[in-house]
């Protein structure tokens, strides 16, 4: 199932105006605050309703103006996940996480011992919602979400209002969700680390428009695309999970090329994405010895390019895939490169924080 | 309409019997009558607090002019309005006395004057408790499935409860006492419209009668802070419920 967008909407002092397919698997509406991302999914829930525009979820038309068509939010059939998770506060956890079911008149009780089960929520069903921690109640705003039996799921900056440790505890589950439930979802995030973890595909909104969308590692690895600042960028890179050591880190295979990382948790031959910072990238012209980094990846310049500032992003291509490094152009001129030129790129492996390596 | 300022020998036990015949029977009509207005109100009071505080439509500042009318007209003027058009020869009055629902001078247009009169602290108690329900709340119900109503019933109504209560029980006091509308349109006749205001009024023009006053107005007094006990009571229970805690 695929979400087809096309919306126009215009305010007084801000323009929507995007267009976008949302494939199964989790699309990302990237872009820094006030880009339109929300407008964008509150659009698509019915929250908002566009000046003009057309909306298809898997050949169901939900919004048409041109046919006059504009389904309410309760007939679209598309479960939420706020950023403030908005459960109802008189109604227990087992109520709120019933409440869609029942509209969409469902009772089976194995999917909803299942969601259950994979959410963690059992030890929670009788409590009201004022008696949870932020990533309980994220949890139960999953379930509810789920339940309600959607074609669609939005998030809505699911995480943006955790702490970095719930941060990490919930976004296993959006992985659970993309990799095993098959629904397409639609995530709204301005966290880079989010996208790298999850994303699919990739939609970059800035200033109410689309400026790039496509594949994840293809979006992320471009650097003519920094919607959240030259610092957020980085590559995304896939890589197979060889050996656990018994010093505490763990061995990838990228293409070849051995990456240790702290350890990960996870079963050996699982793939794991991995996003490489291009601040954390040290360019070498030699393949270094007596360094401490562990992480070499050998490549082959393809493009430079002078930002602003006095740095200078520099591409490779290597076995592992396409890697970002910004580093200054001072260092630039001084080592000699240039496109065509063999090259190392060098990361610690502790600059590849867990946050960065997911499934 | 000379009422019996002492009676005769007493049958009567507990409170009829210590305020006597006629004061207890104005008791039990000022009862009756603010129960009936307070409930029959209750669902046209949080509609017209609903359709304020979240609809946008023309003439919503009128509705809100009339809703607040009867709290700064003069009552009578209330009463002789309500006598204008729910008399028997008024605009509904005259219509509904066809379909046998006759206001004026029964204890059924004491309560429409009771109701009219609360009607305004009604309103403003619900509608200030469904400005503090967050919309957002109504916007993921909708995203679950629930249509408007269903909305309104699941989510809106129980969390706005407390205001609610506390609505009817101001309601209810506000009936228990009201005076100038009711004497203008249903008049003070013992046993049919004499309500407890009212009959206080009646025995003051009785020489002698200061004991019957007195207790009529202790009762007054007894009836206003329970209510307001209870409405306290009632609001801080429920939204405790409500929130969970």
């Amino acid at each position: 199932m695929t979400l087809a967008v096309q919306i126009q909407q215009k305010w007084p002092s801000f323009a929507l105006d995007v267009e976008f397919d949302a494939p199964p698997g989790i699309t990302v509406l990237f872009g820094r605050s006030g880009s339109g991302k929300t407008s964008a999914a509150n659009a698509v829930a019915g929250l908002m309703r566009p000046d003009t525009g057309r909306l298809v979820l898997g050949g169901r038309i939900l919004f048409d103006t041109a046919a006059g068509i504009s389904l309410p939010p309760h007939r679209r059939r598309i479960g939420y996940v706020f950023q403030d998770a908005r459960l109802f506060p008189h109604l227990t956890v087992r109520q709120n996480l019933t409440y869609g079911r029942w509209f969409a008149g469902r009772d089976d009780d194995i999917e909803m011992d299942r969601v259950v089960e994979m959410l963690g929520l059992a030890a929670l069903l009788t409590r009201r919602p004022s008696a949870l921690s932020g990533g309980e109640k994220s949890r139960v705003a999953i379930g509810r979400a789920l339940l309600s039996g959607p074609d669609l799921l939005i998030a809505d900056e699911p995480l943006a209002a955790l702490d970095e440790p719930r941060k990490a505890e919930i976004l296993p589950y959006f992985e659970w969700l993309r990799d095993e439930t098959g629904l397409p979802i639609l995530y709204v995030s301005h966290s880079v680390t989010e996208v790298a973890r999850l994303a699919t595909t990739v939609v970059v909104l800035e200033a109410g428009r689309v400026i790039r969308q496509g594949d994840a590692a293809e979006v992320l690895g471009d650097p003519t695309v920094t919607p959240t600042g030259i610092r957020d960028v980085g590559a995304l890179i896939t890589a197979r999970l060889v050996a656990h050591h018994s010093d505490g880190l763990s061995e990838l295979d990228a293409g070849g090329i051995p990456l240790i990382l702290p350890q990960i948790s996870g079963s050996l031959g699982r793939e794991v994405r991995l996003r490489l910072p291009a601040q954390d990238m040290i360019l070498s012209r030699a393949r270094p010895e007596g360094l401490s980094a562990l992480n070499v990846i050998p490549g082959t310049i393809i493009s430079i390019r002078d930002g602003e500032g006095p740095g200078a992003l520099v591409v490779l291509e290597t076995a592992a895939g396409r890697v970002l490094s910004r580093i200054t152009r001072r260092s630039v001129a001084a080592m000699g490169l240039a496109s065509g030129m063999t090259c190392y790129a060098i990361v610690k492996t502790v600059a590849i924080a867990a946050p960065d390596a997911g499934g | 309409m000379r009422p019996t300022a002492f009676n005769g020998p007493t049958e009567m036990t507990g409170i009829s019997g210590w305020l006597g015949a006629e004061a207890s029977a104005a008791l039990a009509l000022s009862l009756k009558v603010s129960v009936v207005a307070t409930l029959v109100s209750l669902p046209f009071g949080v509609l017209t607090a609903f359709a304020l505080a979240r609809w946008r439509f023309p003439g919503r500042q009128i509705l809100n002019g009339l809703v607040h009318l009867p709290l700064v007209l003069p009552p009578v003027v209330t009463g002789y309005i309500l006598l204008l058009t729910f008399g028997r020869s008024g605009v509904f009055g005259g219509a509904l006395a066809e379909l046998g629902i006759v206001f004026a001078f029964r204890w059924t247009g004491a309560a429409l004057a009771a109701a009219i009169m609360a009607f305004p602290l009604m309103v403003r108690a619900v509608r200030l408790s469904i400005d503090a329900v967050d919309p957002a709340l109504e916007a993921a119900a909708s995203t679950l499935g629930a249509n408007r109503l269903w909305v309104f019933l699941t989510v809106t109504l129980p969390l706005i409860l407390p205001g609610i209560l506390t609505g009817a029980v101001l309601a209810f006091a506000k009936a228990m006492g009201e005076f100038g509308a009711t004497i203008t349109f249903v008049a003070n006749i013992p046993g049919e419209t004499q309500t407890l205001p009212t009959a206080i009024y009646s025995f003051l023009q009785v020489p002698g009668a200061e004991p019957e006053v007195v207790r009529l107005v202790l009762i007054s007094v007894a009836v206003a802070l329970g209510a307001l006990a209870l409405s306290e009571w009632l609001s801080v229970r429920v939204a405790r419920w409500v929130a969970g805690r």
